[in-house]
C-alpha cells in the first residue's frame, strides 16, 4: 500500500472512534504541551537575562562579604560584616583596573512627606553608583561628591516612591522625612523597572553614603553590604575580579585553605548562575515532560492493543485476500503514529497557548521555538513507533484461519 | 490441451495432524484429490469430517502436516506465511457464508481490497472494481456500506471481490448458509454461470443436499477421508436447474 492509502486509512479509522482517540493521547498532549510551555518560558528568561546583561554593561564587578568562618560556625551569604568602608577604598586606591567603585548599604525605612507615606529601601552610595548603573535621573539632579563631603541630607528617589509621596506632582526641590529627619529631594531618577531577580528597582530612595554612615547605619558604620565596580574595559573584568580577590584576602590575611569571605564576582559569572538555575529547571521540566509522554504512550500501546482485537476479523479478512505480515503491521504502526502526531500537534498548539496565556497574565517573556515544536513533532512519532509496535506485531502475527472465525 | 494445462488443485496424501500434548488428532488421513480447470465441484461431509481442513489448506490458510499439494501447478505444500499470502491474492478468491466484509467500508472500496495488496494503482483498482460489481449486478451500490446492503446484495460483493484479481480458482464456504432459499437460488445462480459462461473453477462447501447437487461433481469427506467422488448422488434435487439460464443477476 502506498503511503498516501496508509494515512487515509488511518485518518479514517482514527475518525470512528474520536473520543477514544483523543483521551488515548492525552498523556502525550500534556507532556508535547509542557515541553513547549517550558521552552518557551525559558528561552524568554534567558533572553530576559541576556538583555539585563547588555543594559547594566557587561564591565560590571560586585562584591559582596560572602559567608566567614569563625571556629567552624559559617554564616550565611550578605549577612556578614567582611567587606568594610576601608577595604572599598582600598580597592579603589589600589586596583588600577578598577574605573570606578560604588559601596552601597541599604536598609528598609518609612519614608514620610506631607501625610503621605511609603515603606521603601533607603540606600546610602556614592555618585559613581549612578555612572555604574548607567542611571540618569529624569527631573532634577543626582547628588554629587559636595553632598558626600558636606553629609548633607539630600536624596535622590526612583519613580515608584516619586508617585507614591507626590502621586503627579513635582518632588524635585520637596522635602521628605526618613526617620523623621528631612531630606530634601534633589531629583527623580529614571525608570529602571524590573530587576533580573523580579523586584521594583524604582522604589529606591538614594542618599549619600556619608550621610548614610552618619545617621542610618548605627553602629555598623564601618561595614559595606554591597559594593558595584566597574572597569573601563569589559575585557579587564576577569582581570580586575582576580586581582580585588587577591588583595581582599591579603588584606583579611586568609590562609591558603580558607574561603573567601568576600564574594567578588562580574556580571557574567551572575548571569551563568542564573543561566544554571534556569537549565535546572528545564531538567526539571524536562522529566516531567517525559513522564507524561511515557504514560502517553503506555496509553496508545493499551488502545491499539484493545483496536487489535476488535478489528481481529478485518485483520482475517485481510489476510484472506493476501495482505502479508508486514501488510499488517504497516498499517496498524501508522495507525499509532498518525494517533501520536495528532497528539503531539494538540500538544504544540495548547503549549503554544498557554505560554501566550503565560506572558499576557504575568508579563513573563516567552519566546516560541519552531526548533522545539518540530522537536517535539519527532518525539511523538517516536513515541508512536516504539509503543505502536509490539500491538501492530500481534495483529501481524495472527492465525489467518483463527482470525477469520473470531466473533 | 489438457496435458498442458496443470490442475487448478493437486493433492497427494494430503494430511493435517493436530497434535497437543499426547493426543493426536487426524484431521485428514491423506487425501488425493485433483481439481481440473473449469471445474465445479461441491464438497460436503457432516462437521469434524475434515472438510473445513481441508478447505483451509486448499485456501492456502494453513500448512498441511504432509504430502503434496500444488495449487495451479505451484508447489504450494511448504511455503512461508507471506509466500502463502501472496499466492492467495493472485490465485484465490474467497466467500465465505458471514460474507466478511470490512465494516463501515463501501462495497468498491472492500472490492479494491486485493488489488491493493496485489499493488495495483488507484486508476486501475477503482476501474476494475466497477466492473467486477457491475459483473455481479451491483453497478448502482457501488458505494453503499455493507450495512446497507441485503444479505444476497452483500455475498454478491465478496463475490466480486473474490473475482477481481482474476484467481485460478473460486472457494466459496457455505455461500448460501446465511441467505434465505430465494436468494440462495439466485447466489447459486451466479456461481453456475460464472462457471459456465467464464470457466471459473469453483469449489463449494456445503451440507446440503440441494445446494451440493447443482456441482458437477461432489465430493464427500468422513472422518478425514474421501468416501466418495463422482456426480451428484440421482435423489439429490439440486436447488437450480443448472441448464436454464440464469434470469437473474
Amino acid at each position: 500500500m502506498n503511503p498516501l492509502t496508509l494515512l487515509r486509512l488511518s485518518l479514517r479509522v482514527l475518525a470512528r472512534n474520536k473520543a477514544r482517540g483523543l483521551l488515548t493521547v492525552l498523556g502525550i498532549v500534556i507532556g508535547v504541551a509542557a515541553v513547549i510551555a517550558m521552552v518557551a518560558l525559558g528561552t524568554g528568561a534567558q533572553q530576559n537575562i541576556a538583555q539585563q546583561i547588555a543594559s547594566l554593561g557587561s564591565n560590571l564587578i560586585v562584591l559582596m562579604p560572602s559567608s566567614n568562618n569563625i571556629g567552624g560556625v559559617r554564616g550565611g551569604g550578605g549577612s556578614m560584616t567582611t567587606l568594610t568602608v576601608d577595604d572599598v577604598d582600598a580597592v579603589k586606591r589600589d586596583v588600577s583596573l578598577v574605573a570606578d567603585i560604588a559601596p552601597t548599604n541599604r536598609t528598609n525605612a518609612q519614608v514620610v512627606a506631607g501625610d503621605a507615606n511609603w515603606s521603601t529601601s533607603v540606600t546610602g552610595t556614592t555618585p559613581s553608583y549612578y555612572r555604574i548603573r548607567d542611571w540618569q535621573p529624569a527631573a532634577g539632579s543626582v547628588h554629587t561628591e559636595l553632598d558626600e563631603a558636606a553629609r548633607n541630607k539630600a536624596c535622590v528617589i526612583g519613580q515608584t516612591v516619586a508617585k507614591q509621596l507626590f502621586g503627579t506632582d513635582d518632588p524635585v526641590g520637596q522635602t521628605i522625612r526618613i526617620r523623621r529627619m528631612p531630606f530634601r529631594v534633589l531629583g527623580v531618577l529614571a525608570a529602571k523597572g524590573q530587576s533580573p531577580m523580579g523586584g521594583d528597582q524604582d522604589d529606591v530612595v538614594l542618599i549619600p553614603f556619608q550621610t548614610y554612615r552618619q545617621r542610618i547605619a548605627g553602629p555598623q558604620k564601618d561595614n559595606v553590604q554591597f559594593t558595584y565596580a566597574s572597569t573601563a574595559q569589559a575585557d579587564d573584568t576577569p582581570f580586575a575580579v582576580e586581582e580585588i580577590r587577591a588583595m581582599l584576602r591579603q588584606r583579611h590575611k586568609l590562609r591558603e585553605d580558607q574561603e573567601d569571605d568576600v564574594a567578588v564576582r562580574n556580571l557574567q559569572d551572575m548571569a551563568n548562575a542564573s543561566r544554571e538555575v534556569a537549565d535546572s529547571m528545564t531538567l526539571l521540566l524536562g522529566s516531567i515532560a517525559g513522564v507524561s509522554l511515557l504514560v502517553g504512550g503506555i496509553g496508545i500501546m493499551n488502545t491499539m492493543l484493545v483496536s487489535v482485537t476488535e478489528r481481529t476479523r478485518e485483520i482475517g479478512i485481510r489476510m484472506a485476500v493476501g495482505a502479508k505480515s508486514r501488510d499488517i503491521l504497516v498499517q496498524f504502526l501508522v495507525e499509532a503514529v498518525v494517533l501520536a502526531l495528532i497528539g503531539g500537534a494538540i500538544g504544540v498548539f495548547l503549549g503554544w497557548a498557554a505560554a501566550e496565556l503565560l506572558s499576557d497574565t504575568t508579563g513573563w517573556t516567552t519566546v516560541f521555538d519552531p526548533k522545539a515544536a518540530a522537536l517535539a513533532f519527532l518525539v511523538s512519532a517516536g513515541v508512536g513507533v516504539f509503543f505502536g509496535f509490539w500491538p501492530a506485531r500481534r495483529a501481524a502475527q495472527l492465525d489467518p484461519i483463527e482470525a477469520l472465525r473470531y466473533e | 490441451m489438457d496435458a498442458v494445462v496443470p490442475p487448478v488443485i493437486e493433492a497427494r496424501d494430503l494430511t493435517k495432524i493436530y497434535a497437543s500434548g499426547d493426543a493426536r488428532v487426524v484431521a485428514l488421513g491423506g487425501v488425493t484429490l485433483q481439481v481440473q480447470r473449469g471445474e465445479f465441484v461441491a464438497v460436503v461431509g457432516a462437521s469434524g469430517s475434515g472438510k473445513s481442513t481441508f478447505m483451509n489448506l486448499i485456501g492456502l490458510l494453513d500448512r498441511p502436516t504432509g504430502g503434496q499439494l500444488f495449487l495451479d501447478g505451484v508447489d504450494a505444500a511448504r511455503l512461508q506465511p507471506d509466500q502463502r499470502a501472496t499466492l492467495r491474492n493472485r490465485k484465490l478468491g474467497f466467500v465465505f457464508q458471514g460474507f466478511n466484509l470490512l465494516r463501515r467500508t463501501s462495497a468498491l472500496e472492500n472490492v479494491e481490497l486485493p488489488m491493493l495488496y496485489a499493488g495495483l494503482g488507484a486508476g486501475e483498482r477503482h476501474r476494475r472494481a466497477v466492473a467486477a460489481l457491475q459483473a455481479v449486478g451491483l453497478g448502482n451500490r457501488l458505494d453503499h456500506l455493507p450495512n446497507q446492503l441485503s444479505g444476497g446484495q452483500q455475498q454478491r460483493v465478496a463475490i466480486a471481490r473474490a473475482l477481481v484479481n482474476r484467481p485460478a480458482l473460486l472457494l466459496a464456504d457455505e455461500p448460501t448458509g446465511n441467505l434465505d432459499s430465494a436468494t440462495s437460488r439466485e447466489i447459486l445462480r451466479l456461481f453456475v454461470d460464472l462457471n459456465q459462461d467464464q470457466g471459473i473453477t469453483v469449489v463449494m462447501v456445503t451440507h446440503e443436499t440441494d445446494v451440493a447437487a447443482v456441482a458437477q461433481r461432489v465430493v464427500q469427506f468422513r472422518d478425514g477421508h474421501v468416501v466418495h467422488d463422482g456426480p451428484p448422488p440421482a435423489d439429490w434435487q439440486p436447488a437450480i436447474d443448472r441448464d436454464a439460464r440464469g434470469e437473474a443477476a
